[in-house]
């Protein structure tokens, strides 16, 4: 990619409601970001550089989801300022740890956690970026991986496709020859209806996959959920499984939401 | 490199019948131990993280020795037996693919170098394997592949340098798991060929001794510098006996008379949709088969754009891309997705290599998260056929 005058293409970051563990990632792929710094400009990162060059810009990365009025209004500006958007992390592709509030009063969490509930204006729900406004590519992860984003800015300044794969974690659980905890120790891993692309971390430190970089391409969570519970899972527990990082996303969400009614 | 002479040592004992002969579990040591010594990567099972597996060892004291591995549709428990049996539990989630056929490999990496494009060297030393404790179905497994990947016009120069190296002892199994169902696809429990040495533990109160075998030259000799005695008689019998009781004691089967013909019949069946159902599209039974082949071959470019690489990995038809062609996918539900593994492994293999890519090893069986038994899928088909008509 280069951008319509022959000048480098510039990049900005952009932060709503989320833990900055993202733009740390950005921040921790430090070599390749040098290699990147001479590619591109950054010209928008708060978090890195007190620099704030003016839009547009050629690639937005977003991290953080919607939570406010203010940042809903925001995202739109955000939109006409960048030529491709790109969501970084679950908070900006399904919502976040903090879209479990959809599923409750927010205003009851809101008396019960400020001292002056009054100061505080927040929407009910924590939405992803999609459903605000159009987004041209989704990186999963939480946090994301900077081998992803790396290679997803090199895609985008080749002007090739990224090698971002969309397929189950037990691809790569395999390849990378661990032993299923699923099925050896009867763990509840999600990394059947999870997409790859964090290196099946988990399953090779003994644990589940708890579902970190969302739904997989097309994940059969229903099918999922009730093998836990036939295989002698609590209800409860399976629910807690589907409800983290990506929580709101539906394909998660219908794994327990018809057995709830 | 050694040429892989597959002349049997009865030929190469000018015909006098395959001599068999008696090892203590300290002379298979000596065996595992002169295979370092030629300078091998030995790959044999060993526990780790709660499973027998299949990975590198350096010496006899790593093998499982007394442990057992429960295999079941979407289980597998490691236990204790009440012996010290050194192979007494069959395959791992890792087959001789792994090595022959690894997960991800760089193909190749290339530089920009003054506006010309310019192939890197690859480094070329290639690990030398030696498999102790290869079932018989891996070995048919692994005849598989080399009639995939080796006997064709275009063929695969990776594979066959490893494969070329590669030393295998095999055991033949007195002890099949609950999912295997190898005899009835007529690929074990005894190993017919593919072997340089081939081993029958004999574990009994008051024995313990495995009788050899050489399959190839290179395993006779390297048997002949162990300072075996013959087996007796009467051991020779009972091994056979233990291999006879084990073919007769699978409890699984799969009814191949017929199959090809059967499934591309019932292409349009509504068993599909039941399975359909059922499965997760994860893809782990692509990848633990021991005959699945398929893989990926992906370009990335650096953020300077100075360096490219090529990746080869291993992919599965469990995913949307690997049916990607212009403009789409053209299997995109989970039906079409697993009619087409199924009806690959067990008719269009037929056509296109001459035997079915399926050698009863249940590791698709074991390793499914959900459990999904290509016996009982089989089964359902087959009767779906009797009753639909
Ligand atoms: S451990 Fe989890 S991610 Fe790995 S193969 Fe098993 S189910 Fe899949
Ligand atoms: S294994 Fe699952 S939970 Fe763990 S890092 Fe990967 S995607 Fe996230
Ligand atoms: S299809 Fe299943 S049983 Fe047959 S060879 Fe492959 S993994 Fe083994
Ligand atoms: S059959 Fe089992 S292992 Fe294979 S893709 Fe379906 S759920 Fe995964």
């Amino acid at each position: 990619m280069s951008s319509d005058n022959g000048r480098k293409p510039r990049i900005a970051v952009f932060k709503f409601a989320s833990c900055d563990g993202c733009q740390l990632s950005l921040l921790d792929a430090e070599d390749e970001l040098l290699a990147v710094a001479g590619a591109v400009e950054i010209a928008y990162f708060p978090e890195a550089s007190r620099r704030m060059l003016k839009g547009p810009y050629d690639i937005g990365l977003v991290e953080g989801s919607i939570t406010t009025h203010h940042d809903a209004q925001r995202i739109q500006q955000i939109r006409r300022q960048c030529r491709t958007l790109v969501t970084i992390g679950a908070c900006a592709t399904a919502g976040g740890i903090q879209a479990l509030r959809n599923w409750r009063d927010t205003g009851e969490f809101v008396r019960y956690v400020y001292a002056r509930p009054d100061y505080i204006q927040t929407l009910n729900h924590s939405t992803p970026i999609a459903e605000h406004v159009p987004v041209d590519f989704e990186l999963r992860g939480c946090p994301i991986n900077k081998y992803q984003l790396i290679e997803l800015l090199s895609a985008t300044l080749a002007g090739r496709k990224p090698n971002i794969p969309t397929y189950s974690v037990c691809i790569e659980c395999k390849r990378r020859g661990t032993v299923c905890v699923a099925v050896a120790q009867g763990a509840m891993c999600l990394g059947p209806v999870t997409q790859a692309g964090c290196g099946a971390i988990c399953p090779a430190y003994g644990r589940g996959c708890y579902g970190c970089y969302g739904p997989m391409e097309n994940p059969n969570s229903k099918r999922l959920a009730a093998h836990f519970l036939e295989t002698g899972k609590e209800r409860e527990q399976v629910v807690r499984a589907f409800r983290t990082y990506n929580a709101w996303a539906w394909q998660f969400r219908e794994a327990t939401e018809e057995r709830e009614g | 490199m050694r040429k892989r002479a597959r002349e049997t040592a009865d030929q190469g004992q000018a015909g006098a019948a395959r001599r068999s002969l008696l090892l203590s579990p300290a002379a298979l040591g000596e065996l595992l131990a002169a295979l370092l010594r030629r300078g091998y990567t030995v790959i044999a099972p060993t526990v780790r993280d709660g499973a027998i597996c299949y990975e590198p060892v350096n010496g006899v004291e790593e093998l499982p020795a007394g442990y057992t591995m429960e295999l079941e549709a979407g289980s597998c428990r490691l236990k204790r037996r009440g012996d010290e049996a050194l192979f007494g539990y069959v395959v791992g989630a890792k087959s001789l693919k792994n090595y022959l056929h690894p997960p991800e490999r760089r193909v190749f990496a290339a530089e920009r170098d003054n506006g010309l494009f310019r192939i890197l060297p690859e480094q070329t030393e290639r690990p030398r394997f030696a498999f102790l404790g290869v079932r018989p179905c891996d070995l048919a497994a692994a005849a598989i592949q080399d009639r995939v990947f080796l006997k064709d016009r275009y063929q695969d120069g990776e594979y066959r340098a490893r494969r070329e190296a590669a030393f295998v002892v095999a055991v033949h199994c007195t002890e099949p798991a609950a999912t295997c169902f190898c005899a009835s696809m007529g690929t074990g429990p005894r190993a017919k060929d593919g072997f340089d040495i081939a081993l029958t533990e004999i574990v009994e109160p008051g024995r313990h001794l495995f009788v050899a075998e050489a399959g190839t030259a290179a395993g006779a000799e390297l048997l002949a510098e162990l300072n075996a005695s013959e087996a007796p008689e009467e051991l020779c019998r009972a091994a056979e006996e233990a291999l006879e009781r084990a073919a007769s004691s699978m409890k699984r089967r799969l009814d191949g008379d017929g199959l090809r013909e059967l499934l591309y019949e019932r292409f349009e069946d509504p068993h599909w949709d039941d399975v359909a159902r059922r499965c997760l599209c994860c893809a782990n039974c692509t990848m633990v088969c021991p005959t699945c082949f398929c893989v990926t071959v992906e370009d990335t470019s650096d953020v300077t754009g100075r360096r490219a690489e090529r990746w080869q990995r291993w992919d599965s038809c469990f995913t949307q891309n690997f049916s990607y062609i212009h403009g789409g996918s053209v299997r995109l539900s989970p039906k079409s997705r697993y009619r087409q593994w199924l009806t690959h492994k067990l008719a269009a293999w037929v056509d296109q290599f001459g035997t079915p890519g399926c050698v009863g090893c249940g590791r698709c069986i074991s390793w499914c998260p959900v459990g999904i038994d290509i016996t009982q899928e089989v089964a359902a088909l087959r009767e779906a056929a009797r009753t639909r008509a």
